[in-house]
């Protein structure tokens, strides 16, 4: 129970975090991104605080035997820097720098009354099917 | 810059931070949305409850600050459909062949001192910033 009440206190917070910074207005990222344009450094300041903080953070976390509320860390193992990778981080890039959504503020701007988070949200399913798809075909061939 | 808003910037990313902290101390996972997200869409995904979970916070999250803080930016209504579903289709196929997105690589695997996790953030962020200048100085105004 204590863990299902983490994760939706934890999910607020995220979501509180990518509002006060107005990480869910689209518009608010393109205006990072465009630095040839009316130039917002505002993102840096977000990915900044937030690392900042999960630098202190994590290292002493993932020194602890156990996380309080699971038997163990669940954290990503692979350590490759190989083709998957670059092409995966290419195409997200395209993608985030066409409508100036990632999937964190999209989830968050899901009740700002615009249409916008709920088709881009729709398409990015998609996407997540044909790339499980893909691998599937990937492991298949070898 | 008269768009700069620092302070709201610097709390707002510190907030994630701190979130990310709980998730990872007290849970034992990692914040990365693409895969919170992918997981819980997935019906076969074992262990979705906190997934699902984590998500209805994140709404729930945006909706109290847009709810107690009334509308604090006009939601863009003029972009295109067609480059909406695009962008939507290339996030999802290049998160989940790429394992990450700003959260998961960015605030969370940065945080760990990863160095795949290093590659891909300064990968899609060159891509992002070279994509949006595409669009916007190439191609010129929407897709």
């Amino acid at each position: 129970m204590s863990r299902y009440i983490v994760a939706l206190l934890t999910g607020t917070l995220f979501g509180l975090g990518l509002s006060i910074s107005e990480m869910v207005n689209p518009e608010k990222i393109l205006g990072f991104l465009d630095i040839f344009g009316n130039w917002d450094p505002s993102l840096a300041l977000v990915m900044g605080g937030a690392v900042g903080v999960t630098a202190l953070t994590f290292r002493r976390v993932l020194a602890r035997p156990k996380p309080l509320f699971a038997t163990h860390f669940e954290v990503p193992t692979s350590n490759a820097i190989d083709a998957p990778l670059f092409s995966g981080a290419v195409m997200f890039g395209i993608g985030w720098g066409i409508a100036g959504y990632c999937p964190g503020p999209a989830i968050a701007a899901l009740t700002i009354g615009s249409t916008e988070p709920l088709i881009f949200l729709a398409a990015l399913i998609v996407g997540n099917y044909l790339a499980g798809g893909w691998q599937a075909i990937g492991e298949r061939v070898g | 810059m008269e768009n700069f808003t620092p302070y709201s910037a610097l709390i707002g990313g510190v907030l994630l931070g701190i979130s990310a902290t709980f998730l990872l101390w007290l849970n034992g996972r990692i914040a990365g949305i693409s895969g919170i997200f992918g997981a819980a869409t997935r019906p076969r995904t074992p262990d979705r409850v906190w997934r699902i979970l984590f998500l209805i916070g994140l709404i729930s999250g945006g909706a109290i600050w847009w709810q107690l803080m009334g509308p604090t930016f006009i939601p863009r209504t003029d972009f295109s459909m067609p480059g909406l579903i695009v962008a939507g289709v290339l996030v999802g196929f290049g998160t989940r062949l790429g394992n990450g997105c700003t959260s998961g690589h960015g605030v969370c695997g940065l945080g760990r001192g990863s160095r795949r996790s290093l590659a891909a953030t300064v990968t899609f962020f060159s891509v992002a910033l070279l994509t949006t200048f595409v669009v916007r100085h190439v191609i010129g105004g929407g897709v």
